[in-house]
């Protein structure tokens, strides 16, 4: 172990620690709001069960505006929107409000894409067998897409992760903001090496473990 | 069993079906015939509804189904089976767990599922496949799988569209067998969508001769291979195109 780590192991741990807080949220929101948005924009679509080019139109518009702010304008412009749901604008906890934002409207898309590619015909299939839209979505669509929907999964909590660097900003922390501060603010180059080298063996572990459990899932 | 009564469908300024009444019989295999393009799948689609015709009526069992909607529009399908040229089973899932779906959207307990998921599996012949995924079978064992998911909760009515279009021959005749004997064990109705006559021939009993979103002709096959119809002189050339025999009546 380097020196440089051992000696400043404790920031390093504490500053791991942030990032997994923000890129964690950004998964539970990507799952837990992300999923069902992507769903929707997807059923909503032409041709599609719940065809509807209202909600459809105005959803995918959202999704794309948020998509097209650079992050770190995005983080800037939402600090009243964090300022009213977390009590203030500053530190981890008011980091992951920008976050889950990016997070629903980056993954969501993804799934919309993901379930473009479930063949039309089990679709109809499952319409003729009498099934409902939600026996359609847990029992059709997820289960043909759970390995894109997977990979996809993997891209987004990459792309997390790469988010979460810029969190600095607003004091939100985390090991990207560490390098920064620590290793190129403070001309200690060989830190800064280091983290990135401890940033790229995480996201190829998180490449590896997406890949190779998609792989798994896969019976098509 | 079946009735259509001068339905129509546009798909925007193209007429896909134009008023055709057609009525098919309890117990029967009914055959539709025609060049792509006819109508004949829209046809049949219409009669499980996944199609809706824009006009006319669609009576199944002397219910009208057309402005049936939500819960019992979904109930009405449980009973109104289909397979597909393109088998459309769920590549994630075993065999035992795509045959056991339709029991699963019934809401059959899972304990008494396996029984049921078994026999249809055994009457098809496919009960030691139980545990591949479809990926690893071929055409004809899908096709299989398709139909013993199809019987698996004894419907009325069995939809077939193009069924054995991407099979060779042989594989062919062992669906179409399979077919024969769902109709003749369980006295499930069956109506097969189909451009190659050889099909239509060798297992319906009346044929719907269709062309241009239109019925031309309804033909009925004898087992002894004599053929009546009402001919249209139209409706004659159409069955002769598509490879029909002369009337030997």
């Amino acid at each position: 172990m380097p020196d440089i780590l051992v000696e400043y192991q404790t920031e390093i741990w504490v500053s791991i620690g942030e990032t997994f807080i923000m890129v964690g949220f950004s998964i539970l929101a990507a799952l837990f709001v992300g999923l069902p948005v992507g769903t929707f924009l997807f059923l909503c679509r032409k041709g599609q069960l719940l065809e509807n080019q209202v909600a459809f139109s105005s959803l995918n518009l959202i999704v794309n505006i948020i998509r097209s702010f650079p992050f770190l304008l995005l983080v800037i412009f939402l600090i009243p929107f964090t300022r009213f749901i977390i009590g203030t604008a500053i530190g981890t906890a008011a980091a992951t409000v920008p976050m889950t934002v990016i997070a629903i409207a980056h993954y969501s898309r993804l799934v919309e894409q993901s379930l473009l590619d479930v063949p039309k015909g089990v679709m109809e299939a499952a319409v003729s067998m009498g099934a409902s839209i939600k026996d359609i979505i847990f029992k059709f669509l997820y289960v043909e897409a759970r390995s894109a929907l997977v990979l996809s999964m993997t891209t987004s909590t990459i792309s997390f992760i790469s988010y979460s660097t810029i969190m600095g900003v607003v004091g939100g922390g985390g090991i990207g903001d560490f390098a920064i501060r620590y290793g190129y603010q403070q001309f200690r180059t060989d830190l800064m090496i280091y983290i990135i080298i401890i940033m790229v063996v995480f996201v190829q572990f998180i490449q590896y473990a997406g890949i190779t459990l998609a792989r798994k899932i896969d019976k098509r | 069993m079946i009735t259509l009564h001068t339905v129509s469908k546009r798909f925007g300024s193209f007429e896909a079906i134009k008023s055709v009444s057609l009525n098919i019989k309890s117990g029967e295999i009914h055959g539709i015939i025609g060049a792509s393009g006819a109508g004949k799948s829209t046809l049949l689609r219409m009669m499980n509804l996944i199609e809706h015709p824009d006009e006319g009526e669609v009576i199944i069992d002397g219910e009208t189904l057309n402005h049936l909607k939500g819960k019992r529009i979904r109930h009405m399908r449980q009973s109104i089976a289909m397979i597909f040229q393109g088998y459309h089973l769920v590549g994630n899932k075993t065999v035992f767990d795509n045959v056991g779906l339709p029991l699963e959207l019934a809401k059959v307990p899972k304990k008494d599922r396996a029984k049921q998921v078994m026999e249809s599996l055994r009457f098809v012949g496919l009960e030691t496949l139980k545990d591949q995924y479809p990926g690893q079978l071929s055409g004809g064992q899908k096709q299989r799988v398709a139909i013993a998911r199809a019987i698996v909760n004894q419907p009325k009515v069995l939809l077939c569209d193009e069924p054995t279009s991407s099979l060779d021959p042989n594989t062919t005749a062992e669906v179409l067998d399979v077919l024969k004997r769902i109709n003749e064990e369980f006295g499930v109705t069956i109506v097969i969508v189909s451009h190659e006559m050889e099909v239509i021939k060798s297992v319906c009993e009346r044929v719907t001769v269709m062309a241009d979103g239109q019925v031309y002709e309804v033909i009925e096959i004898e087992p002894t291979g004599v053929h009546k119809m009402e001919h249209s002189a139209e409706g004659f050339v159409k069955w002769l195109r598509l490879g029909g025999d002369v009337d030997h009546a």
